[in-house]
């Protein structure tokens, strides 16, 4: 009778663990979308931001390039090293345990320690000021461990009877690794650059400190700008716009889950090896 | 190649020359003074319970075991008299000396990208002349007709039959010399494996066929000669008919007997 309660009981607890979890994403996904979706204006995706029509153009505009420039420089790095890690280096090797300690040393960091780091050294002393420039390598910064540690999953996950096939066939290393495993391997970089994306997106700290929070299309790589985050972070701070700032969040919401879904499918799609 | 070995036809050399080999993984003796000569445009076939050696002593013919960390080995491995484990290109000895594999693995591309990969990877850009190689490496493999209508799609939709002379083939485009077959039909079906054993006993007038093997009757039925390994020595070698029905060894006797392995 009391192993009949307590399985009893233990069954409504996981199942209210389940729902309290359900319902809060729930909740916080619908009381953005109610307080959001009715300020969104045709007004807020005007190219022109000023301080009576916060416009999100300009600052989705800036997360793009934000993400390219910042991808452009931990993609090749990213790959590269993990590359390195799987395919060069010696099992045991020294260097491989200290780099894979620090990729994972890396990923633990606050976002604002990285913020910090770049404003001292991007902003200051290289004297590159509050710009896209110093953001994309502070966020570069960022997301290399991530890029590293899921190629480095990636190649770890092609057989090795390919290399061995390749190799058999008089395929030196290079050709065996740019022409056998990288394209095997490619689902499993996609969905960690995809993941990437999904962090350089979603990021406000490290950039405010970084990229500065000026709200128009940059002139140049060494202009000030503000991405869709920041621009949020900035309406809802300033109190001025609230409103604005729901709808801003509707975008972002839309955005980054756009994103996941993409990340799923592309390793939905290749994952089964076409 | 094969015009060198016609002119050589009165006095045939040795394909390969094995001299003294030893191999160490790490601490662990896996090759003891192996001494073996294996002639040109014949099958051989290396028997021997799992963890003899044998497969060790293939993959050490085509320098494979560089792969393997903590290999080290001592003695002499000559191909056509040069040592392969002095000035050769390990690139080029692979290209002289094909592999196919215990498990069929193909590459994750399509049937032609497969073929083309190995003469594409010594320098053949030339579309017609891929093309031919293409035609002739599965026409040489037996596989043409079935799989002459999809050469685009994907290898991986083939049967593991199918993928398994797909690899013959792929090794087979990049003209080697010699084939090391290590254990090829052991994840076959019975039809597959007979289709491949037929295969490699047409692929003998024109290659050396070296093949690593845990079915004996397979070894009585294909090969010229057998080399019969325990422990990392090679007990005894000879004429497959001998082997099979007169060992000289006991251990050799043992083993064909079923009385271990």
């Amino acid at each position: 009778m009391r192993k009949d309660f307590l399985s009893r009981l233990l069954r409504f607890l996981v199942w209210a663990a389940a729902i309290i979890t359900m319902s809060l994403l729930i909740l916080l996904v619908g009381y953005i979308l109610i307080n959001g979706i009715p300020h969104l204006k045709a007004s807020l995706f005007d190219l022109n931001y000023t301080s009576d029509n916060v416009s999100m153009l300009p600052s989705i505009i800036n997360t793009v390039l934000m993400t390219i420039i910042s991808l452009l420089i931990a993609a090749p790095i990213g790959i590269c090293s993990a590359i390195y890690l799987v395919e060069y280096a010696k099992r045991g090797n020294k260097l491989v345990e200290v780099v894979r300690i620090t990729a994972e040393t890396l990923s633990g960091i606050p976002s604002i320690v990285y913020g910090l780091f770049g404003a001292i050294f991007f902003v200051t002393v290289l004297g590159w000021g509050l710009s896209l420039l110093s953001g994309a390598f502070t966020m570069a910064i960022m997301i290399l461990p991530l890029i590293m540690r899921t190629t480095e999953e990636a190649l770890k996950s092609v057989p090795d009877s390919y290399r061995e096939g390749s190799f058999g066939l008089g395929a030196g290393r290079l050709r065996t690794i740019f022409r056998v495993v990288l394209p095997s391997a490619v689902p499993g970089i996609l969905s960690g650059v995809i993941l990437a994306i999904g962090r350089v997106v979603g990021e406000t700290a490290a950039l405010m400190f970084t990229a500065g929070t000026v709200a128009k299309l940059p002139k140049s790589i060494l202009s000030s700008t503000r991405t869709l985050s920041v621009h949020m972070y900035t309406l809802a701070n300033e109190g001025l716009h609230v409103d604005e700032a729901y709808a801003t969040a509707v975008v972002l919401l839309v955005i980054v889950i756009l994103i996941n879904g993409l990340s799923s499918l592309v390793a939905k799609r290749l994952g089964k090896g076409e | 190649m094969e015009k060198i070995e016609k002119t050589d036809m009165i006095e045939k050399k040795d394909k390969f020359t094995i001299g003294n080999l030893d191999l160490y993984y790490g601490d662990f003796h896996a090759l003891k003074g192996i001494n073996l000569n294996i002639r040109p445009n014949e099958i051989t076939a290396f028997i021997g319970p799992s963890g003899c050696g044998k497969s060790t002593l293939l993959k050490s013919l085509n320098r494979m075991n560089d792969l393997v960390e903590g290999c080290r080995i001592t003695g002499q491995v000559l191909l056509d008299g040069e040592d392969i484990y002095g000035d050769m290109n390990v690139n080029l000895l692979r290209k002289r000396v094909g592999m196919v594999f215990q498990k069929p693995n193909p590459f994750p591309m399509s049937i032609y990208d497969n073929i083309a990969f190995g003469p594409r990877t010594h320098g053949i850009t030339n579309k017609a002349k891929l093309d031919e190689i293409v035609e002739n490496s599965l026409r040489s493999a037996a596989i043409w007709d079935e799989l002459k209508d999809r050469l685009k799609k994907s290898a991986l939709g083939l049967s593991g039959g199918q993928q398994q002379r797909l690899c013959i083939a792929r090794a087979l485009a990049v003209e080697p010399e010699v084939i090391l077959m290590d254990e090829p039909t052991s994840a076959l079906d019975p039809i597959s494996t007979s289709k491949i054993e037929d295969l490699a006993v047409e692929l003998k007038d024109r290659y050396t066929i070296i093949m690593v093997t845990h079915n004996m009757q397979q070894a009585a039925r294909i090969s010229d000669k057998t080399a019969f390994f325990l422990l990392g020595e090679m007990v005894e070698f000879g004429e497959t008919d001998q082997i099979f029905s007169v060992p000289k060894d006991t251990r050799t006797e043992n083993y064909i007997t079923g009385r271990f392995g």
